[in-house]
């Protein structure tokens, strides 16, 4: 299957200020692909040429396999990190006026904006101006406005920013669910638990330069240094045993519950395999847990970048 | 295309139903008329004021001078001395007491003639008694040496030269400063327009800027078709604003005047819309078979090429002027930093209109108002106001009409490309006050 978007060598400066460098990613058609980076990255400037609001100094982008034009224009749904509504425009008639900028008809607009308006409780806001509404409310208009032309792909930089927590999970239900319908998704943000939670994809710039990306699950295969979790139910005395221990593996931390009469530490073992360890440890005490600590997306993400600056 | 048109329908709607906008539109015409109407009510009351000063005569002469006028009249004390006219001037809050000592000869009458007043006295006063004194002065001079009052009566005969072409037509005086005056309003129109509107351009940007919906939208449309559509939207509003104007002022006025009895011609310089007739009328002598040699001068005014040059200088003029305004407020974050970048434009216009007013008023086709009027960034007004005395022999020679026409338009299509360079980027750009240096930079990303 052709990725819904090729982004080939891209570079972009302004002025001095190198905005991305050689920058190549491939986003795969019905994921959500995650763009993090730190502030300044270049994240943003990726996300306005795939908008064509630039447009890049050397390199290409192919949308669906065919190179970037005016018409995808159509086909792409955008929530840019800074976003608004006319504040002294009526509710109604500026959803109107945005999607027909987005070459919806008047008529396809209006059902479609019925439906949304009624999906996300917003009700008789209609003839309301958006200065009367709250933020939240405004943000879920914001929200439809930018799915509302069913956009092949959606691009959502920092969506959650302005939600409640009720409010955010409900928009994270939506883009999961448009997810399910077909719509490839690139999702922007520093909020780390939300890519854990959506993202199958991921590609981190930083600098100007990508320098990590693919399949999350891979990366952290990758990232996964081999150190265990383990927790051990002692019968008889401590003594001896952190001595013992400390002397075969690589000790990261311990921690003796004298109540419970359980050992908790961690360790890092020089392969994978467990098998061997596993039958050593049973020989010392009963072992409660024994887990891998699989990374979490900030560490990968603290650790790229400081690997990156070293 | 389509997406321009739903572009400039909303620029359009937003600003017409704007409440301020939607009050202004109505209220300016009647605060128009009222001004009017006001200034010349207060004129006649002030005028109609008939201030008097009383005379203590004690000399031999200027006996029979002091007549009354339309606005001053005297009364003549007698046989009462200073301290007693003093008191009795205050007392019967006259405006002032003239006091003229008895002396032997004229001349000293008039040296030692004194005006008291209870501060200090009004132009008319003064005017009209200095007017006597040097009357009588000069008649007694000329009796001196031997001239009669009837001589000097003759003397005093007015002139004026005639005048003509020389194809024998006959010219009548002020008619280059009417048809500068019919070409200046047009000029102003001009310049009115662009300051008033293109300032509404510069908001509406930053208003986008602020609310932070530009992104939104440009990631929808091209930031050059949205530049455009405001411009044009906008200034749709700005002729519907003006047409509304002048018809309900004209209406108004028409009412005002049946009114309160006013006389037309009474009306000095006028509001800008009836600049052209009113303000000339009333500016030269108003005898029958005058009037009607200058009705057939305005008659003469090319009108029809003087209604195209207006809608083509005016389109183009207010396009250029329009686009440096949405450069600017795509340029700044708020209002009040817009400043520092509206003087160098306003400075043209300002210029433009003085240049004119003063330099194609005394001399339309002069090296400077040619020069202005070939310049582009003033040839819309500029020229707008030479162009009422013709084209070809005796007026703008076709050249530089042509000539300001072709440099106005390869300075808009430079200028349109150079603002929406800036436009495109200063959209993008939050949270500082750009520098001369850095608008440069800009475009070349």
């Amino acid at each position: 299957m052709t990725p819904i978007l090729v982004a080939d060598n891209v570079s972009k400066s302004f002025g001095e200020h190198k905005a991305l460098s050689n920058v190549s990613i491939e986003i795969p058609k019905n994921c959500i692909y995650g763009l993090l980076g730190p502030n300044g990255a270049g994240k943003t400037t990726l996300i306005r040429i795939i908008n064509q609001i630039t447009f890049p100094d050397t390199g290409h982008v192919y949308f669906d396999g065919k190179p970037l034009s005016p018409k995808h224009v159509a086909t792409i749904g955008y929530l840019p990190e800074e976003r608004g509504l006319y504040k002294s425009m009526k509710v109604g008639e500026q959803a109107l006026y945005l999607a027909q900028l987005k070459g919806l008809s008047k008529n396809d607009a209006k059902t479609r904006l019925k439906y949304w308006f009624e999906r996300l409780e917003i009700g008789d806001w209609w003839n309301k101006k958006i200065q009367e509404l709250s933020k939240g409310m405004a943000q879920k208009i914001q929200f439809i406005v930018t799915v509302l032309h069913q956009p092949k792909l959606l691009i959502f930089d920092e969506p959650f920013s302005g939600f409640d927590p009720i409010n955010a999970n409900k928009i994270k239900d939506e883009i999961l669910e448009l997810k399910k319908n077909g719509t490839s998704i690139i999702f922007s943000t520093h909020r780390m638990e939300s890519v854990e939670e959506l993202c199958e994809y991921i590609a981190l710039i930083h600098k100007s330069e990508k320098i990590l990306d693919g399949k999350l699950s891979a990366i952290k295969k990758v990232y996964k240094s081999n150190v265990f979790k383990v927790g051990l139910q002692l019968e008889g005395n401590i003594n001896g045993l952190i001595q013992k221990l400390e002397d075969r593996y690589e000790m990261l931390d311990h921690d003796f519950d004298s109540e419970e009469n359980q050992l908790n530490f961690t360790f890092k073992l020089p392969t994978a395999s467990t098998a061997d360890v596993l039958i050593d440890l049973g020989k010392e005490a009963n072992v409660v847990h024994f887990e891998e600590t699989i990374p979490s997306a900030n560490d990968i993400f603290i650790q790229a970048v400081k690997s990156k600056e070293i | 295309m389509s997406k321009l048109r739903l572009i400039i329908r909303r620029e359009y709607l937003a600003k017409v139903r704007n409440k301020s906008f939607v009050v202004m539109t109505f209220l300016s015409p009647v605060l128009m008329v009222a001004m009017i109407v006001l200034i010349t009510y207060l004129t006649k009351v002030n005028d109609s004021e008939v201030q008097i000063v009383s005379v203590l005569n004690e000399s031999r002469y200027f006996h029979k001078e002091f007549l009354p006028s339309e606005s001053v009249s005297f009364i003549e004390f007698k046989n009462i001395n200073i301290v007693e006219a003093k008191d009795s001037t205050i007392s019967l809050a006259y405006n002032g007491l003239l006091h003229i000592p008895e002396t032997m000869t004229v001349q000293e009458a008039a040296e030692e003639a004194f005006l008291y007043t209870r501060d200090s006295p009004s132009n008319t006063i003064l005017n009209r008694l200095e007017s006597i004194f040097k009357n009588r002065l000069r008649k007694s001079r000329l009796r001196d040496i031997g001239v009669s009052d009837e001589d000097f009566a003759r003397v005093e005969e007015r002139f004026e030269l005639q005048t003509a072409t020389f194809d024998g037509e006959r010219n009548l005086k002020g008619v280059n400063e009417l048809k500068a005056f019919i070409g200046g309003g047009f000029g102003y129109l001009i310049m009115m327009f662009i300051i008033i509107y293109g300032g509404f351009v510069m908001r509406s940007v930053i208003e986008e800027k602020t609310s932070r919906i530009i992104e939104v939208i440009i990631s929808s449309v091209k930031p050059f078709q949205l530049m455009l559509g405001k411009i044009i939207g906008n200034s749709l509003a700005g002729v519907t604003q003006f047409a509304i104007w002048i018809f309900s002022a004209s209406i108004l006025l028409f009412v005002a005047l049946l009114l309160f009895d006013i006389d037309i011609r009474a009306l000095g310089g006028n509001p800008m819309m009836d600049t052209g007739n009113m303000g000339a009328i009333s500016e030269f002598p108003q005898n029958g078979g005058q009037m009607q040699e200058y009705a057939n001068e305005l008659f003469k005014i090319p009108w029809l090429l003087l209604l195209f040059s207006f809608v083509v200088y005016f389109i183009l003029g207010y396009l250029i002027y329009s686009s440096i305004y949405a450069a600017i407020g795509a340029a700044v974050d708020n209002e009040t930093d817009t400043q520092q970048f509206i003087f160098p434009i306003i400075l043209p216009l300002m210029l433009a209109i003085y240049v004119g007013f003063f330099s194609v008023f005394s001399n339309p086709h002069g090296p400077i108002a040619i020069g202005f009027s070939l310049f582009p960034l003033t040839s819309p007004i500029v020229m707008l106001m030479r162009l009422p005395g013709g084209i070809g022999e005796g007026g703008v020679p076709v050249w530089q009409l042509l000539l300001s026409i072709v440099l106005l338009i390869l300075t808009f299509l430079a200028i349109v490309w150079l603002a929406s360079k800036i436009y495109r980027v200063g959209i993008l750009m939050y949270g500082k006050k750009p520098t001369y240096k850095e608008l440069y930079k800009w475009l070349k990303y």
